[in-house]
């Protein structure tokens, strides 16, 4: 018997076990998934949460409602990755393989920075990128009587990396309709030369910015956090000030990428871009937020990725070479308040355009322009999470690689 | 000197078209006068660049090649922004 172990039970893990349970003869193979968390979160509700646009309860399941039948489920802490001797040590037992995918995520690391999980955190310092952050931060904006709000991202690569700027658009929402805008001054902070950083995104969207009142201090480079005199110090010395900080922790790979040595300076895994193997281990792949790849760490992307990676197993099994297809691809939707949203649609080459989205020139969805469909396509991507994404349900009109039609390239 | 391609921004689009002389130009335009450790520093973004890594300000703070304040210090205002158009590769972006 063949084994087969998956890493981590999250958006990518999951899907994988239900994608090669299919695909697999399960005389041949054995399937194993490791996590050590029993809840499956819907992250991307994590950013409505705080604005009490969603509840608690839409945000977690069990996680064993998505393993499908006939894959070992193991709810133990995963300690180290052998990958010398294809074996993974878990707190009392160790695991072989014959193969191995890496889909353990990248998680916030708030004591990366000083003062940051100071003794403001929770009171008023937050992040809204784990349950516990969002659900603190809901209570507290329920009665926050208004000041300085500071949105920041404290330094690159983050995962789903809009989010931030969402959380700002749905701020200025969220205080209108409370009839407190003008107690409210929304400062977004971002380590980047600005919130946005591609050309054509710049040029559509930054009206969005000053239509809603949010000023931009780019270029930040967080030194620390001040929780007595309330402010975030930038190396260059430059300081801004907050009654409320909402903040977006340093992102790394999880400490067992870092204890197993096959991590880089952030503890993900670097990974060949295309065919999504590990550059070091020819029967380690990794799929999602834990790799190095270039690309957005988003749902979307592991989504995209998983339909390439089934294929490279099977063809690494079979002994034939892997394809070099993945290109990127990611497919977000950026809520901008009132109601509204954008989509986006890219990938390693080319940036975020205008068009319509899935049917060329038909839509229904439209491409980098705010309307309200891509708000109820957002909204709709939560049943489609639950129900088709990480049950590995191939999603209708939505291919793996980019499609490059019926969008407005200059070239 | 040979022409380089630059986009609107002033980075090199080629990275292949890069060598120290054309660093040294375009430092000069950001009123930089490299020295060894400005050198060193550029030779680390580099190879991270042709290994296809992501550069962070973390990343350079987990080098050892540099520490932050002195990043600042050679490379004052955007030090990843200057850093990386002298080196003749891409500005860090986000995905949108």
């Amino acid at each position: 018997m063949k084994k087969l172990l998956i890493l981590g039970a999250g958006t990518a893990g999951t899907m994988m076990a239900n994608h090669m349970i299919k695909k697999l003869p399960r005389e041949d193979w054995e399937i194993t998934v490791v996590d050590q968390y029993k809840t499956h979160y819907y992250q991307p509700g994590f950013l409505f949460l705080p604005f009490d646009l969603y509840k608690t309860k839409d945000l977690k399941k069990k996680g064993e409602k998505f393993i499908p039948r006939g894959v070992n489920y193991i709810l133990k802490k995963i300690k180290k990755i052998v990958a010398d001797k294809n074996e993974v040590i878990l707190e009392d037992e160790t695991l072989s393989y014959d193969i191995l995918i890496i889909a353990t995520g990248t998680k916030t690391f708030p004591g990366e920075t000083e003062g940051m999980d100071g003794k403001g955190w929770y009171k008023d310092i937050f992040d809204f990128y784990t349950y516990d952050g969002a659900k603190a931060l809901r209570n507290k904006l329920r009665n926050w009587e208004g000041g300085k709000l500071v949105v920041h991202i404290t330094e690159m690569p983050i995962k789903c990396p809009v989010a931030p700027l969402e959380f700002a658009f749905l701020a200025d929402s969220f205080f209108k309709n409370k009839g407190m805008r003008e107690k409210v001054e929304i400062t977004y902070v971002t380590p980047l030369e600005g919130a946005f950083t591609k050309p054509k995104a710049t040029e559509t969207l930054d009206y969005l910015l000053e239509e809603k009142r949010i000023k931009q201090v780019v270029d930040f480079n967080i030194e620390k956090v001040d929780n007595e005199n309330k402010k975030i110090t930038c190396y260059s010395g430059r300081e801004v000030e907050y009654d409320l900080l909402v903040t977006v922790p340093t992102n790394l790979g999880d400490e067992v990428i870092e204890h197993s040595g096959l991590g880089d300076d952030m503890n993900f895994v670097p990974t060949n871009k295309a065919s999504l193997q590990s550059k070091d281990y020819e029967n380690i792949f990794v799929i999602g937020d834990a790799s190095n790849l270039p690309a957005s760490k988003a749902g979307s992307v592991a989504h995209f990725e998983a339909e390439i990676l089934e294929e490279n197993i099977l063809r690494y099994i079979d002994g034939k070479p892997l394809k070099e297809e993945f290109d990127g691809h990611a497919n977000c939707f950026i809520e901008t308040g009132n109601g509204k949203a954008l989509l986006i649609d890219f990938n390693y080459t080319h940036e975020p355009v205008e068009g319509s989205f899935p049917f060329p020139g038909i839509g229904p969805l439209k491409l980098l322009k705010e309307t309200r469909m891509n708000h109820m396509g957002k909204l709709a991507f939560r049943w489609i999470y639950w129900n088709m994404l990480i049950k590995g349900t191939h999603i209708p009109f939505v291919s793996a690689k980019m499609s490059e039609k019926g969008k407005n390239f200059d070239n | 000197m040979e022409s380089v391609d630059l986009n609107e921004e002033g980075y090199l689009t080629n990275f292949s078209q890069w060598n120290k002389e054309i660093g040294n130009v375009i430092a000069t335009e950001n009123e930089i006068t490299m020295t060894d450790r400005h050198w060193e520093v550029v030779e680390y973004l580099q190879d991270k660049h042709v290994k296809e890594e992501a550069l962070s300000i973390r990343g350079i703070k987990k080098s050892g090649i540099i520490n932050i304040k002195e990043f600042y210090a050679l490379f004052p205002g955007g030090p990843l922004k200057v850093s990386t158009k002298i080196a003749g590769i891409p500005k860090p972006k986000s995905c949108i």
